[in-house]
């Protein structure tokens, strides 16, 4: 494991310990931190206020032993764990094991898995590490995470894993404001295209009525005029606020990762940002993706793939000549990139490529039949209060459904009208880019889930969202309206998400595994976290073996409290 | 009449101050926005002004409205209005409140009901219905647009129009068509907050307001536009 790269003012601050509570609340003596890895089966970890430098002006972090990102926690598949989590802050905090299969009280969700840390108080985990891979953790408290709450986990498996690599980074990919979270949060409410700086002009406009005539242009706007809906609208925060990070390092300091010529490179790629999805490439290597959200995949050689927020990838990559390679982390809507190097010397650095034009969502990414719509007036489209859902009619039902409640009216300005199954559509922004891209369709287990119980029963949920007033909820009921979901000890649940809304959700569920359909029954892929594209749909297995109370939510930050379900297995 | 919509008013402001505590996805916010905030080129030099406050939730708003112009003499007039707001539709919130027009030497009160929202094609609007003691109604319907030049230089066009249904020479305000008035505004935000803008406005009465109140003119103007 590479040692990462401190980032100067944290490194400054935390040296000279001068940290916001030292001055306020004087919290009990912490112990010293200096390591960015920490390995073993007992741990410690201290939450506080670290004075924290990244984009030239100071701000105050929430750390994790004063390091953004926390510490790499290195565990061993079987080992039984151990880990004291000491809360320094004024605030109630905690920390959530993402992906990671244990028991309920040990998942660290406030309100759900136990009442959270109080300030001074220290909160012990152990539990038995019973998978391998890479992983994550995260604050689940408040808007933690995006001041800087996060960290890597990497645990070793018992058994020899099926690929060879030389070496091992751990590519932790996030977003850095110096604005406030409830700022940001704030602002949104306020002014939901605050942070979009590539709206549509009066000039993009009249350069279509150049190329396609004012009908056909006019024609092409009507449906997004009439819905109050943007086709630029890709990410809530931008890079307008945004330092894109990569391993706490912004581009201009650069995380650094070594290799030796003819060295295979074994990258874990993790999403710890706060809303921002990334398209990784990096320019000149093939990358093959051998693990999705710690399980092994058949191994798929790529150009590109798109992480979104809370996902991870384990990449091998063999650079053939001794330079510098960049590894490229390009926001979803292209407003700035987090960048490091892939080099042979550390004294060698590699450039940014250019980034690649925003591309904007289509009627697909409406949930709209492109097929049927041709010319027709799009007299079925209801919009608002107005919509009438009438699912049963449009799907095939391969298992009993179970109906769950469902409401129309503020909270839902949009209905996906035909969605579908876009699992080779690698999304906005990487449509024919010439590149070879990931797509969900490529994930394939690589061992055999032939044996996997067939699901005995399903539930349908839709994403539901007003961008206008900025309010999200599942099934147009937002978090604090909704009853739990009920699932039901020991069966095979089949999930799917129908998205109603022009936003990527990655949908995560805790304690049990979501077993993707990517269009293999005998190679279902297991991952934690799945993006349900917008106005598509997206189906997963999930063999509830877990009980208790479990979040279930979408993983942007400000999207969570309203895109939030809490489950209870029993 | 009044008297309902006055207490009708009171009892959304109640509501709104027993909501539960809004959960972490709603939490209670104000906004003041000074949609206008000029000079006119014209022969008294007016200062106008048009903006909004409010204080609430998702769903349930507390507003006010103010609009109005000033002269070195001082105050000319101003319409301001105090309602309760509550979101019933995607994009369009129903108010009902109370309403109060001042100017130099007369004020009206009114009971107010009015709908607000985003229509298709990202009008923005507004149709307020006034009703007071005297037994006049009136109706004030405003729509603005927001043309995109680039990311930070942004043309409003505007458009407002007041309709009554009796003579109030005290106000100087007439039946039926009572004023138009039409705006065009191109700002710079330099930040999403701060916005100088230089524009254009063409105001007029009509019929019984014309005579009392005689007013055709078309002013360059200068403000800024800013919001916290």
């Amino acid at each position: 494991m590479q040692r990462r790269t401190f980032i100067k003012g944290i490194a400054a601050t935390s040296l000279m310990g001068i940290t916001a509570t030292d001055i306020e609340a004087k919290p009990p003596r912490k112990r010293e931190h200096n390591s960015t890895t920490l390995s073993g089966k007992e741990f410690f970890l201290d939450i506080d206020y670290t004075t924290v430098n990244i984009t030239g002006k100071k701000a105050v972090a929430t750390t994790i032993n004063g390091q953004i990102p926390g510490p790499t926690l290195v565990w061993q598949e079987g080992d039984t764990i151990t880990l004291h989590v000491t809360n320094h802050l004024k605030k109630s905090s905690s920390i959530h094991w993402h992906g990671i299969i244990l028991p309920a009280p040990m998942d660290g969700v406030p309100g759900i898995s136990y009442k959270g840390i109080a300030p001074g108080e220290t909160f012990t985990y152990r539990f038995k590490v019973q998978q391998h891979g890479t992983y994550w953790y995260h604050s689940h408290s408040g808007y933690q995470e995006q001041t800087g709450m996060y960290g890597a986990i990497v645990i070793k498996p018992k058994k020899k894993e099926p690929f060879r690599y030389d070496k091992d980074y751990v590519v932790l990919l996030s977003d850095w404001s110096d604005e406030k979270p409830t700022s940001i949060y704030r602002k949104l409410k306020l002014s939901s295209d605050y942070y979009n700086f590539n709206q549509r002009t009066v000039g993009d406009f009249f350069s279509e009525v150049k190329k396609k005539g004012f009908g056909q242009a006019f024609d092409d706007r009507k449906m997004w005029n009439k819905m109050r809906m943007s086709d630029r609208d890709l990410s809530d925060v931008t890079g307008y606020t945004y330092t894109y990070l990569m391993n706490g390092n912004a581009p201009a300091t650069q995380f650094k990762a070594l290799f030796k010529k003819g060295e295979k490179i074994r990258l874990r790629f993790i999403n710890g940002a706060a809303m921002s999805f990334f398209d990784v490439r990096i320019p000149g290597l093939k990358m093959t993706v051998v693990a999705a959200d710690g399980n092994h995949i058949k191994p798929v050689s790529v150009d590109e793939f798109r992480i979104g927020v809370a996902e991870t990838y384990d990449v091998i990559v063999q650079p053939t000549s001794a330079r510098a390679y960049a590894i490229f982390a390009q926001s979803i809507e292209r407003s700035g990139y987090a960048l490091g190097s892939l080099t042979p010397s550390a004294s060698l650095s590699a450039k940014a490529p250019k980034m690649d034009k925003p591309q904007a969502l289509t009627m697909a990414d409406m949930g709209m039949d492109m097929k049927k719509m041709g010319k027709q007036k799009m007299g079925g489209m209801k919009m608002g209060n107005k919509m009438k859902y009438r699912w049963s009619a449009m799907e095939a039902q391969k298992y009993p459904v179970t109906k769950l409640p469902m409401a129309t009216g503020v909270q839902s300005t949009m209905k996906a009208m035909a969605p579908k199954y876009r699992l080779e559509d690698p999304g906005v922004g990487l449509r024919k880019n010439g590149r070879r891209v990931l797509t969900y369709a490529d994930l394939k287990n690589r061992y055999s889930t032939r044996r996997d119980r067939k699901p005995d029963r399903e539930i349908i949920l839709h994403l539901t969202g007003n961008m206008e007033r900025y309010m999200w909820s599942i099934n147009g009921i937002k978090y604090a309206d909704a009853q739990p979901l009920r699932f039901h000890y020991g069966e095979r649940l089949r999930i799917t998400f129908i998205n109603d809304t022009m936003m990527n959700h990655p949908m995560h569920l805790h304690g049990m595994w979501s077993d993707l359909e990517t269009g293999d029954d005998n190679h279902l892929v297991r991952k934690h976290t799945v993006i349900v594209q917008p106005g598509a749909k997206i189906s997963y297995r999930v063999t509830v073996d877990a009980k208790g109370g479990w979040a279930y939510h979408c993983h942007l930050l400000y999207h969570m409290a309203g895109m939030f379900r809490k489950v209870v297995v029993a | 009449m009044l008297k309902k919509l006055l207490l009708g008013s009171l009892v959304g402001i109640a509501c709104i101050q027993t909501l539960q505590a809004a959960g972490a996805d709603d939490p209670i916010r104000t906004m003041l926005i000074m949609d206008k905030f000029e000079i006119l080129d014209n022969d008294e030099n007016s200062r106008e002004w048009e903006g909004s406050f409010y204080v609430g939730y998702d769903i349930d708003k507390l507003y006010i409205y103010s609009q109005g112009a000033a002269t070195s003499d001082g105050l000319e007039w101003s319409q301001n209005d105090l309602v309760y707001s509550r979101a019933i539709a995607p994009f369009w919130d129903i108010q009902a409140g109370v309403a109060y027009d001042k100017n130099d030497d007369a004020s009206r009160t009114w009971g107010e009901l009015a709908v607000a929202g985003l229509a298709p094609y990202f009008f923005e609007t507004r149709a307020a219905l006034l009703f007071n003691g005297e037994g006049n109604v009136g109706l004030r319907l405003e729509a603005e647009y927001e043309m995109l030049f680039t990311q930070k230089l942004i043309l409003t066009p505007s458009f407002e129009a007041d309709f009554y249904s009796k003579d109030d020479p005290e106000m100087r305000t007439g039946s039926g068509l009572s004023a138009l008035e039409a705006g065009l505004r191109l700002r710079y935000e330099i930040v999403r907050e701060f916005a100088p803008y230089i524009g254009l406005t063409w105001e007029r009465t009509y019929g019984n307001t014309y005579d009392y109140n005689p007013v055709n003119e078309t002013s360059l103007l200068a403000g800024i536009r800013f919001w916290f």
